[in-house]
């Protein structure tokens, strides 16, 4: 059997960025939660807000050591594995990453440990503008690492000499056509993330009867913010959908399933994409339903994607799927959220079993969904790492053999496989041990990290 | 970008420069401290080692990211040479990092699996020590390039040279550790860390000696650098200064000082860390691209400038309140102070 380095390094990159992005997924929405629950606490005075507060920072600890570590390989694997892609491009987009590096180092790292260690030590306000800054710092993080990639997928602002490109303008550089809609896009999605987290945790404590007071508060203020974000996620994507229409048609085309260029376009519900037949099996589709996505007009026309060359076209069918369960994921949650009203509404929210069970069993909807908009958008951008300008071909490093990268992805595999169990194992346990005072008081004794031994010997008779 | 009157490059190389430097140092610590973790003799000690460096280990590992990532932006062609040479090495210590990392959150809850986070957090400190050492090694014995690719195998880095400056990164983070550990405990532990620090200090000295004596052999280039007239008297204080202050580090590695031992190895750090500058200057990929011929565009270095010299002293500063927060002994009921 051949092994080719190319498809090896794809593999490795997404094995290990797929587990990556959880875990700002995850933070990023976190960290919010956490000022916004700091900030009630400052203003109101209301312990109730340190006790779950304090819930979630443990957790937040947790899941942060995570980003770090599996944070820190990300950086290396440019130059491991995609040496000619960072020669090509490292005027551009290392300034960026090194922007993220330093707000997540200055933002998140250093009030980090003032949110976790320094409760006794500062007085509140400064507390609470710790935890402020700590979202700020994700939110700056996510500001660049989606800024670099979308100058992969539109890039602007540089000039190309032998193959290699330079910056021209900065401004142009950052502000890429498709980087408002992805980072409003994606972000907007972390929310929703941690929203479902949140509110999936607090149906468990609910049934367990377990803090039931903070429970309820958890799944209420969830509700809260996934009545207002799930539908801004979808008008948001329809808009990121439409930039993509204009910067990036063989994307489009992909998630479309799109061969031919049709005007009225239909939106095909379910098929079979076969690239090399460049057809589609199977199809189900609604007449002009795609033209009135797209073009927002009964029969305006769409681009197909015979088009382009066919080495010009990226793999349809990860695209085409990958679309679709990110979409429908979507559908589920706002019937989630819209039930959770209706029952609120009622007065039947906290003693309605069966849906909080649902919330339990919905709460890792959203890094899904996430996880399949993040194919769609790269997988979309194939066969090139620079859209229409350097091909993946030519950006993988050329010493690497097919075994090289084949002992590195298993290792990668295996390291994963221990670390993510144990970090989720370890996350449950957190969430088993429930909301109360006894924790809070627990962490601040302890020098270290705050899951120290005292919060297991000390703190918690579990 | 013809604007530019002065070059931004000299600043750059100083910054970089100093961010491996400190990250050395400061990454070297807790590395140490985490291989000599492995040889404690009891339960207690563990958990007085490991809650020695638990607050500061992840800002201290950041500064990786930063200097790998400073390397792109500054020098983007050795960069994308260096990396792939040491594919492996590399990869050894990413995982050795990742398993020592987690250690710190996962050794309290698991205790089923107890042994096995605290056998990782050794192991894996050992093995990203061991793997940033080869890294050095493979560095000062220059790289197969063509053109602005790295041009041999993945396995090149495999020499004995490249395994000696392994080895010696491992004695010399020992070294560290120990230091760090003598400022942080006392008792028996700090006597056992004395020990510790003098069993380092003497493998230090070898290894300095060795990679001292073969990196000249390795290369005329080098060799010339160093042995012809005058460079010989300029740098004849040198291994001087060395050899007194290992001497001085076996004295104050006595009962009755506290933080001396620490700042002695430092002082060793930093000599060694000259020793190499001064044998590759002004090679940034050795023996192919000088700095100058490596580095990238005046507007890439003037954006990314713009921002470092603002975010840089706040990192410092804070970095330098949080030892602060955190000093003091550990003792073995309870965390610091």
């Amino acid at each position: 059997m051949h092994l080719d380095p190319l498809l090896l390094s794809r593999l490795q990159w997404a094995w290990v960025i797929a587990w990556h992005i959880l875990l700002p997924a995850f933070t990023i929405g976190l960290a919010a939660y956490i000022a916004v629950l700091e900030g009630l606490h400052f203003f109101t005075g209301n312990n109730m807000w340190l006790h779950i507060s304090s819930f979630w920072t443990r957790i937040f600890a947790v899941s942060f050591g995570m980003g770090v570590v599996s944070g820190i390989v990300m950086p290396f694997q440019f130059g491991t594995n995609w040496s000619r892609f960072s020669d090509a491009t490292a005027n551009i987009i290392s300034p960026m990453m090194a922007y993220e590096g330093f707000m997540a180092f200055a933002l998140e790292a250093t009030f980090l440990g003032v949110l976790l260690f320094a409760r006794k030590l500062v007085p509140p306000w400064a507390h609470f503008l710790a935890a402020i800054m700590v979202s700020i710092g994700t939110l700056f993080s996510s500001f660049w690492i989606l800024a670099t990639n979308s100058w992969m997928q539109t890039p602007r602002g540089f000039q190309e000499v032998n193959g290699r490109f330079f910056p021209r303008n900065w401004m142009d550089i950052v502000f890429s056509p498709s980087f408002p809609y992805r980072l409003l896009h994606n972000d907007t999605a972390f929310f929703v993330t941690t929203g479902f987290v949140v509110l999936g945790v607090g149906a468990w404590l609910i049934r367990r009867n377990r803090s039931v007071p903070e429970a309820r508060v958890m799944v209420r203020m969830a509700l809260n913010l996934l009545i207002v974000l799930v539908p801004l996620q979808m008008y948001l994507g329809d808009l990121h959908g439409r930039n993509t229409l204009e910067y990036q048609p063989t994307k489009l085309a992909a998630i479309e399933g799109l061969w031919n260029t049709e005007g009225p376009m239909p939106e095909a519900l379910f098929a079979i994409p076969d690239k090399a037949n460049q057809r589609n099996d199977f199809e189900v589709d609604v007449p002009h339903l795609g033209s009135l996505i797209l073009t927002h007009s009964w029969n305006g026309t769409v681009k197909g994607l015979k088009a382009w060359p066919v080495d010009q076209q990226p793999p349809v069918w990860p695209v085409f799927f990958a679309f679709r369960i990110m979409v429908g994921i979507a559908i589920l949650m706002l019937v989630m959220a819209v039930t959770g009203w209706i029952l609120r509404l009622r007065g039947r929210l906290y003693n309605t079993d069966w849906f909080l069970c649902l919330c339990q069993w919905f709460a890792p909807a959203g890094f899904i969904a996430v996880l399949m908009g993040w194919t769609t958008t790269e997988v979309g951008r194939q066969p090139w790492t620079v859209y229409g300008l350097m091909r993946t071909a030519d950006s993988v490093t050329p010493s690497l053999t097919g075994g090289d990268v084949l002992a590195s992805l298993l290792f990668y595999v295996v390291v994963y496989l221990l670390m993510y169990p144990a970090g989720v194992a370890y996350m449950a346990s957190l969430v088993r041990s429930g909301v109360g005072p006894g924790q809070a008081e627990a962490e601040e004794i302890e020098s270290g990290r705050p899951k120290g031994p005292f919060t297991t010997t000390v703190g918690r008779p579990d | 970008m013809s604007g530019y009157i002065l070059s931004l490059l000299p600043v750059w190389i100083g910054l970089l420069g100093l961010t491996v430097f400190y990250y050395v140092l400061f990454d070297g610590f807790d590395l140490g401290v985490g291989i000599l973790y492995g040889f404690a003799r009891n339960e207690q000690w563990r958990r007085q080692i490991m809650n020695s460096v638990a607050p500061v280990w992840d800002g201290n590992e950041t500064w990786l990211v930063l200097g790998g990532i400073g390397l792109m932006a500054v020098f983007p062609v050795a960069y994308a040479i260096i990396i792939p040479a040491v594919y492996f090495p590399i990869l050894a210590m990413l995982l050795g990092l990742v398993f020592r990392g987690v250690a710190f959150e996962f050794r309290f809850k698991h205790s089923a699996l107890r042994w096995f986070w605290e056998r990782g957090f050794c192991a894996g400190s050992a093995i990203a020590t061991f793997a940033q050492g080869v890294v050095l090694g493979t560095f000062i014995q220059g790289f197969d390039v063509n053109g602005r690719v790295f041009a041999g195998s993945s396995l090149d880095w495999v020499t004995p040279f490249s395994i000696l400056t392994g080895l010696a990164l491992m004695l010399g983070y020992g070294l560290l550790g120990a230091g760090w550990l003598i400022i942080k405990t006392d008792g028996e532990l700090q006597v056992w860390a004395r020990r510790a620090g003098r069993i380092c200090l003497i493998g230090t000295t070898a290894a300095i000696v060795a990679v001292s004596i073969w990196t000249p052999l390795l290369d005329p280039w080098v060799a010339q650098r160093w042995f012809v007239w005058p460079n010989i008297a300029w740098l004849a204080p040198l291994p001087v200064l060395t050899a007194a202050l290992i001497i001085a580090e076996w004295r104050v590695l006595r009962p009755g000082f506290e933080f001396l031992p620490f700042f002695g190895s430092i002082g060793l750090f930093l000599l060694s860390y000259l020793g190499i500058a001064i044998s590759l200057w002004p090679m940034i990929v050795p023996f192919h691209y000088t700095i100058w011929q490596a580095a990238s565009s005046e507007s890439t270095q003037a954006f990314l400038l713009v921002g470092t010299l603002f975010l840089l002293p706040i990192i410092l500063g804070y970095t330098a309140w949080s030892y602060w927060v955190f000093r003091g002994k550990i003792r073995g009921d309870i965390g610091t102070h």
